[in-house]
């Protein structure tokens, strides 16, 4: 059983704000229900005054999670919307009087939902670039990863993982997870002094080499990651630049919704061995 | 704790009373050493020889073939350890993705630091072994195959003896870690291929830190713990004598209770899924019904969370598991319920229910009367699954 803080039980068992608001003026969505906790924030804001009137949220998670959601909406309410994108994970979790570390990323979803809505209402399109995702199984991309060692000083993938979930399946993440900790910790001169990727050194690859390399990054990098969920890959072709494979088993419930699993596989095999090749989904 | 139901029997379970009388006067006046020349000493041995021949009873066994242990996990330690011993030119270790960690953790750990193969075999989406994979992992490399009589989350129960006759046919061993079966299905290993069998205490009435393993005669052997010569110089480490006595006491326990862990405790259990199902929507339940332990039923609630439902459910003194990700201790729901390919929007909201014979009707009829509210109002909360 967990250690909940009395504030945590209060907010779990009488969640204050539930619900969604009618024609809302900010709306964001963050988690999926694959992933284990997903969080819907609607917001009420008035025009002139740049205040934020109300505040409700639908969760699905574990207590902590509706608990963190609770905490925001009564945060954020009568709050000018600068204030709001002033919030923090930190504070959030402060307000619930702590929360487990293992925790934490509840408390980092309810911030991330906050920054999306208020995002949304001012028509910015969140971070010009999503970053790319680096952990599979939770669709965590390097920016929510570099984001979270950065404002928490993190030096372990285990914290990663408590703060953003990060590694926390089949840890075949925690190889560029490491990478990300190492950069973001290193001498701050070092800048972006990251090894070029493969592909962007190499001559073209021969057919033969090319072939040789899907196969591989394939049984190196993607099928552990499928398999970890019961699922499997199987490739039925490769001609040049277009890869052939079939997604077999419970693949079907991948839980990284947002990013489909073939798109997975393609950014996979464009960064690490070919940045033409396509990839194909066959049944 | 007033008014507990408890319903989370495959996680523990209640010391019988007759167990406790049994083992105190090991905790009071008899407190000799069973290596002991002196009577005082001397007399405490018959009372383990007692135990062990009714754990052999209740398992078809014959006495000598029971070592007693301090858990269940050392008893599967010991079972795979030693057939890897004795088999050295074998170099296979088949199991199960569904395994208790006690025995996954370990065959993973061997795969990972000495090299050796391992085969995990799957199971279909009611958690039933996948018996062509299996026939085609064992072969002639194989040192041991281990598979669990039934399974802790689901209850799902496995054809263990076909599994050991195929492991014979190889030259394997067998081990199967009956943990969750011993005491609720019939076990008779008198004409078994079964080599190795781990039970726990804690499991069926006894205390926690007792368990025992069945080594089948003839069997080559090498122990886990070196030193004295306790258990016939298979298990070294002076006995446990209160926890030991305890064990063989809930043996005879168990046995006489079979019958009524198959009819009472299957009916309870029973209602309880019907009722839930009916009271429910979206609800379903995980794992082969038709072959599976009286005691258990886990069922999945969608678009809820089980660490929610079981804070809810402990709010009225109830007590279950959930194999969902926060109450797993790890970001990811259990790895049985992912293995059969439940999806994870079902597996985060799964809830395993575990009878005794201590439960009664009335334990039925509070989760009747509190969880079809507890989902209902956690639903009312979730985004997902509104018109
Ligand atoms: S890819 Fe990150 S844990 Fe699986």
């Amino acid at each position: 059983m967990w250690d909940y803080s009395e504030k945590v039980k209060d907010h779990f068992l009488h969640p204050r704000n539930v619900g969604e608001i009618e024609n809302p003026d900010a709306v964001a969505e963050v988690g999926n229900i694959t992933c284990g906790d997903a969080l819907k924030l609607t917001l009420r804001i008035d025009k002139a005054t740049q205040r934020i009137l109300d505040a409700r949220f639908q969760t699905f998670g574990c207590a902590s999670a509706i608990a963190s959601s609770s905490a925001v909406t009564e945060m954020i309410k009568g709050m000018t919307l600068d204030q709001a994108a002033k919030l923090s994970n930190d504070d959030i979790a402060d307000f619930l009087q702590g929360l487990p570390e293992a925790k934490m990323h509840c408390s980092v979803m309810g911030m991330e939902a906050l920054e999306k809505a208020i995002a949304a209402y001012r028509h910015e399109t969140l971070a010009v670039a999503e970053g790319t995702v680096v952990c599979r199984c939770f669709g965590v991309t390097d920016q929510l990863i570099e984001k979270v060692i950065r404002e928490h000083g993190l030096t372990t993938i285990e914290q990663v993982t408590h703060y953003c979930k990060a590694g926390g399946g089949c840890g075949g993440c925690h190889k560029e997870i490491q990478k990300i900790i190492d950069h973001v910790n290193a001498k701050p001169a070092t800048g972006k002094a990251v090894a070029a990727s493969p592909a962007a050194q190499k001559r073209p690859l021969t057919n033969l080499e090319r072939v040789k390399r899907i196969e591989e990054v394939v049984e190196r990098e993607i099928r552990p990651w499928l398999r970890n969920d019961g699922g499997d890959i199987e490739i039925i072709d490769i001609d040049r630049a277009k890869v052939t494979v079939a997604l077999r088993g419970t693949c079907s419930n991948c839980r990284v919704s947002q990013f489909t699993l073939k798109s997975v596989v393609e950014q996979k095999l464009r960064e690490l061995v070919d940045e033409t090749i396509h990839v194909e989904q066959v049944a | 704790m007033p008014n507990v139901v408890y319903l989370d029997n495959n996680a523990t379970t209640a010391v019988a009373p007759e167990v406790l009388e049994a083992m105190l006067p090991y905790l009071r006046e008899s407190y000799g050493n069973p290596s002991s020349i002196h009577t005082f000493g001397g007399l405490v041995m018959n009372r383990i020889s007692e135990a062990r021949e009714a754990l052999a009873r209740l398992l078809g066994a014959h006495p000598s073939e029971i070592i007693f242990t301090s858990c269940g996990t050392e008893s599967d330690s010991t079972a795979i350890l030693s057939a890897l011993a004795t088999l050295p030119d074998r170099r296979h270790v088949v199991t199960t993705r569904v395994e208790h960690p006690a025995v996954r953790t370990l065959c993973r750990h061997l795969h990972d630091t000495q090299g050796l193969r391992l085969t995990e075999v799957g199971v279909d989406h009611q958690g039933r072994l996948d018996m062509d994979q299996y026939r085609a992992a064992v072969d002639d490399e194989t040192a041991v195959a281990s598979v669990m009589w039934a399974n802790n989350e689901t209850g799902v129960i496995f054809p263990v003896e076909e599994c050991a006759a195929i492991a014979r046919d190889h030259g394997a061993l067998f081990h199967t870690d009956a943990v969750q079966a011993v005491g609720k299905v019939p076990i008779n290993l008198a004409n078994s291929a079964i080599d190795f069998l781990s039970l726990s205490g804690h499991k069926l009435h006894a205390p926690k830190g007792v368990g025992a393993l069945f080594v089948r005669r003839g069997t080559r052997f090498s122990p886990f713990l070196l030193g004295g010569h306790q258990e016939s110089n298979r298990r070294a480490g002076t006995e446990a004598v209160p926890n030991l006595v305890a064990l063989g006491r809930a043996a005879d326990l168990v046995l006489a209770n079979l019958d009524k862990e198959n009819t009472a405790v299957a009916a309870l259990r029973d209602r309880l899924e019907r009722e839930l199902l009916a009271r429910c929507p979206d609800a379903k339940v995980n794992g082969d019904s038709a072959h599976r332990l009286p005691n258990t039923t886990n069922i999945s609630f969608e678009f809820i969370e089980g660490e929610a439902i079981l804070l809810l459910l402990d709010q009225h003194g109830i007590c279950a598991s959930s194999g969902s990700a926060c109450t797993t201790g790890s970001l990811e729901p259990s790895h049985v319920l992912r293995a059969m390919g439940v999806p994870f929007t079902a597996a985060h909201g799964s809830i395993r229910f575990s009878f005794s014979i201590y439960n009664t009707a009335a334990d039925v009829d509070k989760v009747i009367e509190v969880l079809p509210g507890i989902v209902r109002r956690l639903r009312e909360i979730s985004p997902f699954g509104r018109k």
